[in-house]
């Protein structure tokens, strides 16, 4: 199993377009990040997904990434937030 | 492990805590010992004094910022506290105009660092004052009104010494001098005022927090919150039993401490600086949905204040004790529900409808942390009355073994019904009526009450 301080979930909520994981996939893989899980849903037209990523393998910052993913989603119309994954392992396992 | 990973719902379960029911870590607070910086001489002292926190606390606002960022969970506060100043300015200020100037130098050392409180400008005189302390005490009214980040607090009894009744009326008149110190701003020196029974060498809060001798030389205390949290999970499980409504407290409780224990550990591992305790309080703010009276609403009580009010809020401190002391390794500080007036809408909404009184709040403190916490009174009470107030509320903590405090703002030029705005986390407050009959003989009185007995029970 990975280290789980590499991992980040990505959440992404808004109105449904055509591309949407495209783009953010297509974002991840220029910067060496490995999904490892997708869930997604489309409630009365609105896009929800959870992903959960591996950034090990990525050269820049977690602080970099974020800001990145954060004007992705404005070009896209989406919010996009990036969190690591302690604070729902934390929150939700024992 | 696939299923183990975590899933959509928790993850949208713990976002929704956040964005919509106000989640958040209240405090991350690193504690500095002074007692490395004592000096004979003043302005050496206050040298020592300001490089030590400026160096000690350099990265603490942006190291919040960052696990902030990292987690995408607000951390409402950064602040320091620090070793009661009557201890570490002892054997340099010879009045209570040199301890206003080591509160000078606290508050330009929080600026620098860019914390919005500094605590520690306290004196521990349960027993007996020494001329520091009395200086120290005496210099109050001052320091608060000519700083804007020192919080102060006075510690007059304790379970194991008895209440010394010299501070408490000393206390009584120091609360109406800063009140008339402050009374440009509807008395705010007041609300960074605490007086203690049993205080916590440990506590994150404010205005009470400070760095006690039993600490080592810094470490880092968080307080948690989350009365948003609790209110919105018991919205699920109305009408449904006792043990259902306690199992969904601790669950929730469980859940918003853990947040506060990865916060903690983080700062500690980021700064360098040990982990001391998780404070579990459900802390209020006056934003809305931030109220623990809306919980006590929520258990089923039509205003904060009716009766049944000290049951369910005894209730609700137990499993909030009960849930958070798992998710944590080192619990401390004060612990419990705070029920501050002005720092609560549903608290100022119940006091406005004359469903909360005076009385019924000095009941609720027996059950719950901490005290009787941000009531304006009248302007005009006087300072022997404020004294008996005190000494009521540190003779429940002397014989009940808990934390007490008194956080009373006798708004100056204002009477009952009129307001006091403070801002901010501080809130707003309606001034509350005073018990009218004086106890002048029975404060003025020397000495001492003795330390109680701990046995028979009753």
């Amino acid at each position: 199993m990975e280290k789980s301080v590499d991992r980040i979930i990505i959440t992404v909520v808004g109105k449904d377009t055509v591309g949407i994981i495209a783009k953010v996939c297509t974002y991840l893989s220029d910067n060496g990040i490995n999904v490892l899980d997708i869930s997604q849903t489309i409630v009365s037209g609105y896009f929800n997904m959870m992903m959960i990523v591996d950034m090990g393998g990525s050269k820049k910052p977690f602080s970099e990434i974020s800001d990145e993913m954060d004007s992705l989603g404005e070009e896209i119309g989406v919010m996009v937030k990036c969190q690591r994954e302690e604070i729902f392992e934390k929150m939700h396992r024992i | 492990m696939v299923q183990n990973m975590i899933n959509i719902g928790e993850v949208t379960e713990t976002n929704e805590m956040i964005e919509k029911e106000n989640l958040d870590v209240r405090t991350i607070t690193l504690g500095i010992s002074l007692l490395d910086c004592t000096d004979s001489d003043l302005d050496r002292l206050n040298r020592k004094i300001y490089d030590k926190i400026t160096k000690m606390a350099e990265k603490l606002v942006e190291t919040g910022n960052s696990i902030e960022h990292n987690y995408c969970i607000p951390i409402v506060n950064k602040r320091i506290s620090v070793t009661p100043v009557a201890i570490a300015g002892a054997s340099a200020c010879r009045c209570p105009e040199d301890f206003v100037e080591i509160a000078k130098t606290l508050d330009r050392a929080a600026r620098q660092t860019g914390v919005n409180f500094i605590g520690g400008y306290s004196a521990l005189v349960s027993k007996g004052m020494t001329s520091a302390d009395e200086n120290l005490i005496r210099s109050i009214p001052q320091a608060l009104a000519e700083t804007d980040f020192v919080c102060s607090s006075v510690n007059v009894g304790s379970t194991k010494t008895g209440i010394n009744m010299d501070a408490v009326r000393l206390m009584g008149e120091i609360v109406k001098k800063t009140a008339e110190a402050t009374k440009e701003k509807d008395s705010i020196g007041c609300a960074k005022l605490v007086v203690f029974c049993n205080a916590p060498d440990d506590n994150p809060f404010m205005a009470g927090a400070f760095h006690g001798v039993t600490e080592a030389d810094a470490v880092i205390n968080v307080g948690v919150s989350g009365p948003g949290v609790v209110k919105t999970a018991l919205e699920k499980v109305r009408g449904e039993s006792f043990e259902v409504l306690c199992e969904t407290i601790k669950k929730t409780a469980f859940k918003v401490t853990r947040v506060g224990q990865l916060v903690a550990k983080e700062a500690s591992k980021k700064l360098g600086i040990p982990f001391g305790i998780i404070d579990l309080s459900l802390a209020p703010t006056p934003a809305v949905g931030d109220s623990v009276a809306d919980i006590l609403c929520e258990i089923g009580l039509e205003k904060a204040g009716a009766p049944g009010t000290t049951a369910a809020l005894a209730l609700l401190n137990d499993q909030v004790k009960k849930g958070g002391i798992m998710a944590s390794s080192y619990v401390g500080g004060l612990s419990g529900a705070f029920i501050p007036v002005s720092e609560d809408q549903g608290m100022i909404h119940a006091a406005e409808a004359g469903a909360l009184t005076l009385e019924k709040l000095e009941a609720m403190t027996c059950v719950c942390s901490v005290g009787l916490d941000m009531i304006a009174i009248p302007g005009d009470t006087k300072d022997t009355t404020i004294a008996g107030i005190i000494a009521d509320e540190m003779a429940i903590g002397m014989i009940n073994q808990k934390t007490t405090a008194v956080r009373l703002i006798p708004v100056a030029g204002k009477g009952v019904g009129e307001k006091a705005e403070f801002g901010g986390l501080l809130g707003y407050a309606p001034v509350m009526q005073v018990n009218p009959f004086s106890c002048d003989a029975f404060v003025n009185r020397k000495g001492r009450i003795p330390a109680p007995v701990h046995s028979f029970k009753n």
